[in-house]
């Protein structure tokens, strides 16, 4: 409970007083995952319509299975893919990208990816029917129909949306393996939080996760507004 | 002049099942057709060839004296809209519901209109109200709205007061007459109601196990059918 309580003020005091380190932290926190989840929607999105607003999913028999497996991805397995291909001895290690935030944007956005197309392609093909039908009857182009149902499905694309956000911002295991955690280069809350428990100071890691928490409410409330209007 | 729909030996068929099988049907410019049938007889999957959702499998049928196909241009698609049974609308406010359809031809729809379409079905307090917050009878009013403020050629009606009191029946059946006079635009009204058939429509098209029985004026229909089957039907009768 001591610990609990510490944690609170120490938490409160690294924000009040605006820490150098903590604000580098939260930068390349929202830095990462901001870019993987913009990679991901920029991707995902597209991908997740093309096949949400078909008729018959093309081999839906083997691509649903690996798009659900993609969305129970651990996060570790995605780092470490990832390090292999980035690696000296990988294929795309000449780009010597390995411990840098571009490789943790990488393995982020594998991990988001599958989030948002599955969810995206499931809230479409949620959709009743009839707005289909009725979309046609109206005069729609395909670019109009598609449209007007990603639309309609708005709730549930945000929803994949922040699935995959809160995927990314708490995952440790890719960035730890694919970034290092390297003080002001590579470090974000998840990988500051697990140094400091190593070392023993909980209440800095408490504080640390309790600022974690408090950005993802910030950015879900967000996204919820977002939904509301 | 020339009908606005024939069709010639058209086949529909799911999975090599013959659900529509018509030898021969003309509809005329301005007239008001009600296609009536019992459950599974064909009435909707012809509305469907009508409203250019599906080519027929077979045969052929002719919009305007063009083959009907996927290289229908869009102008010509955009010139017959369809009103179902559940109103389908968007989510979004009614005003914007009721301007979908022109909004998709790149007009939008004058404000002086919009307050006489939502003044004329009662819907004025409601048009920024959530459209997915109507009853089903206010619901039903802004589909018919939306289908009609593009002054469409054509109008093709699936079954749209099916679930409805006889207020709101009686409301859309006047504001399809009154449309369909001052536009003269063709009506296809797909009903299972034989009253409802006898009160709107111009000829009456009977359909059974997909296929077209008897095709007579509303007058004939009712009072000297030609088939033992329509004269059932007429009667309320079950017929398969």
């Amino acid at each position: 409970m001591e610990t609990l309580l510490d944690a609170l003020r120490e938490a409160l005091r690294l924000l009040i007083d605006l820490d150098p380190a903590l604000v580098e932290i939260i930068g390349m926190t929202l830095r990462v995952t901001g870019s993987a989840l913009l990679l991901a929607v920029l991707l995902g999105l597209p991908i997740g319509a093309a096949l949400g607003l078909r008729e018959r999913i093309p081999a839906a028999g083997c691509l649903m299975p690996i798009i659900y497996t993609g969305m129970a991805l651990p996060p570790v397995v995605a780092g470490l893919f990832v390090y292999l291909i980035l690696s000296n001895q990988g294929p795309l290690g000449g780009l010597d990208w390995l411990f840098t935030a571009r490789a943790m944007v990488v393995s982020q956005t594998i991990i988001a990816l599958p989030l948002v197309i599955g969810l995206t392609l499931t809230a479409l093909r949620g959709l009743d029917p009839g707005i289909k039908l009725q979309v046609r009857s109206l005069g729609a182009t395909r670019l109009q129909l598609a449209t007007a149902l990603l639309l309609e499905a708005r709730l549930g694309v945000l929803a994949a949306i922040i699935a995959a956000f809160g995927g990314i911002v708490s995952e440790v295991g890719a960035v730890m393996l694919v970034g290092g955690n390297i003080e002001g280069q590579t470090r974000v809350l998840t990988t500051a939080i697990v140094l400091e428990t190593r070392r023993g100071n909980f209440a800095l890691a408490l504080a640390l996760g309790i600022i974690l928490l408090l950005l993802a409410f910030l950015t879900n409330w967000l996204f919820h507004k977002l939904s509301d209007g | 002049m020339p009908p606005i729909y024939q069709l010639q030996h058209a086949q529909k068929a799911y999975d090599g099942r013959v659900v529509l099988d018509i030898d021969a049907l003309a509809i005329g410019r301005g007239e008001v057709l009600a296609l009536v049938g019992p459950s599974g007889s064909g009435k909707s999957t012809l509305l469907r060839l009508l409203n250019f959702l599906e080519p027929p499998t077979a045969g052929a049928l002719t919009f305007d004296g063009r083959a009907v196909g996927d290289d229908l241009p869009l102008s010509e698609r955009r010139r017959v809209t369809a009103v179902f049974q559940r109103p389908a609308l968007l989510r979004r406010s009614v005003a914007a519901n009721i301007g979908y359809g022109l909004g998709l031809r790149g007009e939008k729809l004058p404000p002086e209109e919009l307050a006489a379409w939502l003044e004329r079905l009662g819907l004025t307090h409601l048009a920024r109200q959530s459209a997915l917050r109507l009853s089903a009878g206010e619901a039903q009013r802004v589909a018919m709205a939306r289908a009609l403020v593009v002054r469409p050629d054509v109008l093709l009606l699936d079954e749209p007061t099916a679930n409805l009191d006889p207020y709101n029946v009686g409301l859309i059946e006047r504001l399809v007459a009154e449309e369909q006079r001052a536009l003269g635009m063709t009506v296809v009204w797909v009903t299972h109601d034989i009253f409802q058939a006898r009160r709107v429509a111009d000829r009456v098209a009977f359909l059974l196990a997909g296929r077209l029985v008897e095709v007579a004026d509303a007058e004939t229909f009712f009072t000297a059918p030609a088939t033992a089957q329509a004269a059932a039907f007429a009667r309320g009768e079950l017929v398969y």
